[in-house]
């Protein structure tokens, strides 16, 4: 068996949960940097340090704190403790669809916070995020649905010691869980509700109205969001850990070179086309499993 | 360390500039100045920002809105007239509804000459900017330590 996997075995839950919760924000600010600085060669230009997201944040928590009123930070404090919570729940082997479930309540209280101010940017930003949320969600469900299909079962552990290649399984629900993870990394062609990096967005989207410490909390809290999808991502390649890790990272590259192609979709070919995509990718792939198995 | 220094985010402002200097705050951002190397982030948002970068005389009508921008961004902040314009007013200094530089309405912290202000110097000015927030967050630190001690 493969060093990785012993490691994990070896490792209590909460042992897993502590790590996870620790070492998550450290790779996922590490990732971003390399996202920009890669964004940056591919724009011809020389680009920020790696570190540069940490020393983003470090600021951020030094800035001045202006709020609007007194549930705004707490909806993103939620935000952030929800995203930590169900990427705790997958990196400790639980079931993955209460991750899923609990990512997608992080996410209505993302959006919540972005309504409980008063600035129109952020209304309509917030209208986007819900847009995307209904975009990207039945595609999170099918991807759990068909893990299970193959494996029998919902747990994280068990599906990340399934023997057997996943991909060879769920091509379709992977080729519909990358379409949907250029949504969830914020990512160009659908980056409508808040963007990254100096993309603008009707102001700044979402996060027009917070500032200072909050918006240090929002990103530390997508770096969470970006290392538990990336998991997710390890799932379909589980039975060699060292190629679901490779694969992993190039998914990553991939959602970077998308980002750097595409111009921003209107949000109906947003959600048009992500539902498209879902039904014939996931969906077919699905009902092939079904009539295989029978 | 110096986290301002790092990461210091622009706010850019036209106050009725010629577009002449606008374009240059623009290129200093393209690949070939590149100003994110510095970490610095052209961003839309006042709340976001940490510069405020004018460029252009300041009218009636430009006054206000400099005013509120420069009033919904957190402390420290600090403020960079670009051109010659935003610093005196240039040969628009005598119309009957321009005010002058921008320093006759908020106080400007770095002043970076030229019409239009080459991208080297508006880099060069952001760097000075940088050192001065840098400056402002200690200031700002050892009062709020002396009213703490009250």
């Amino acid at each position: 068996m493969n060093t990785i996997q012993e490691m994990f075995q070896v490792w209590s839950m909460l042992e897993r949960m502590l790590a996870f919760v620790l070492l998550a924000p450290l790779l996922g600010g590490l990732i971003a940097g390399i996202d920009r600085r890669v964004s940056a060669r591919f724009q011809g230009r020389y680009g920020p340090p790696v570190l540069q997201p940490f020393y983003d944040v470090l600021k951020l928590f030094r800035k001045e704190r202006i709020i609007v009123n007194r549930f705004q930070n707490f909806t993103m404090v939620l935000f952030l403790i929800f995203t930590i919570f169900s990427g705790a729940l997958f990196f400790a082997g639980a079931d993955l669809l209460l991750t899923i479930f609990s990512l997608a309540l992080a996410g209505t209280f993302f959006v919540l916070g972005g309504f409980c101010v008063g600035s129109p940017y952020s209304h309509l930003g917030a209208e986007r995020e819900i847009i995307q949320q209904v975009a990207y969600e039945p595609m999170v469900i099918l991807m759990a649905v068909g893990m299970y299909q193959v494996t029998g079962s919902f747990k994280v552990s068990v599906i990340a010691q399934y023997q057997s290649p996943l991909i060879l399984y769920l091509p379709g629900v992977f080729a519909g869980f990358l379409y949907i993870l250029t949504i969830k990394f914020r990512k160009s062609p659908f980056d409508l509700s808040m963007s990254h990096h100096a993309h603008q967005e009707i102001v700044r989207g979402m996060t027009t109205e917070f500032s200072g410490p909050t918006l240090a909390l929002i990103e530390i809290a997508h770096w969470y969001e970006n290392v538990m999808l990336l998991g997710m991502v390890y799932l379909f390649f589980a039975f060699n850990p060292w190629l679901g890790i490779g694969i992993a990272l190039l998914t990553y590259l991939f959602e970077i070179f998308i980002d750097m192609n595409y111009a921003r979709f209107k949000w109906q070919l947003t959600f048009g086309s992500s539902w498209l995509f879902t039904a014939v990718a996931g969906v077919s792939n699905i009902i092939v499993l079904g009539l295989m198995k029978i | 360390m110096g986290w301002f220094k790092r990461s210091p985010w622009i706010l850019h402002y036209n106050a009725t500039s010629c577009n002449g200097c606008d374009i240059e705050v623009i290129v200093s951002l393209t690949p070939l100045y590149d100003l994110e190397r510095f970490g610095i982030i052209n961003t839309g948002n006042p709340k976001h920002a940490d510069i405020l970068a004018v460029t252009g005389s300041v009218n009636e009508k430009s006054r206000q809105v400099l005013i509120n921008l420069y009033e919904q961004m957190p402390n420290p902040k600090v403020i960079v007239a670009v051109g010659l314009c935003a610093i005196s007013g240039c040969v628009f200094q005598d119309c009957y509804n321009v005010m002058g530089g921008v320093d006759k309405v908020l106080p400007v912290d770095v002043y970076v000459p030229g019409c239009a202000a080459r991208p080297e110097s508006i880099i060069d000015g952001v760097l000075k900017a940088c050192e001065i927030l840098e400056e402002k967050y200690s200031q700002q630190k050892k009062i709020q330590s002396r009213l703490a001690k009250i």
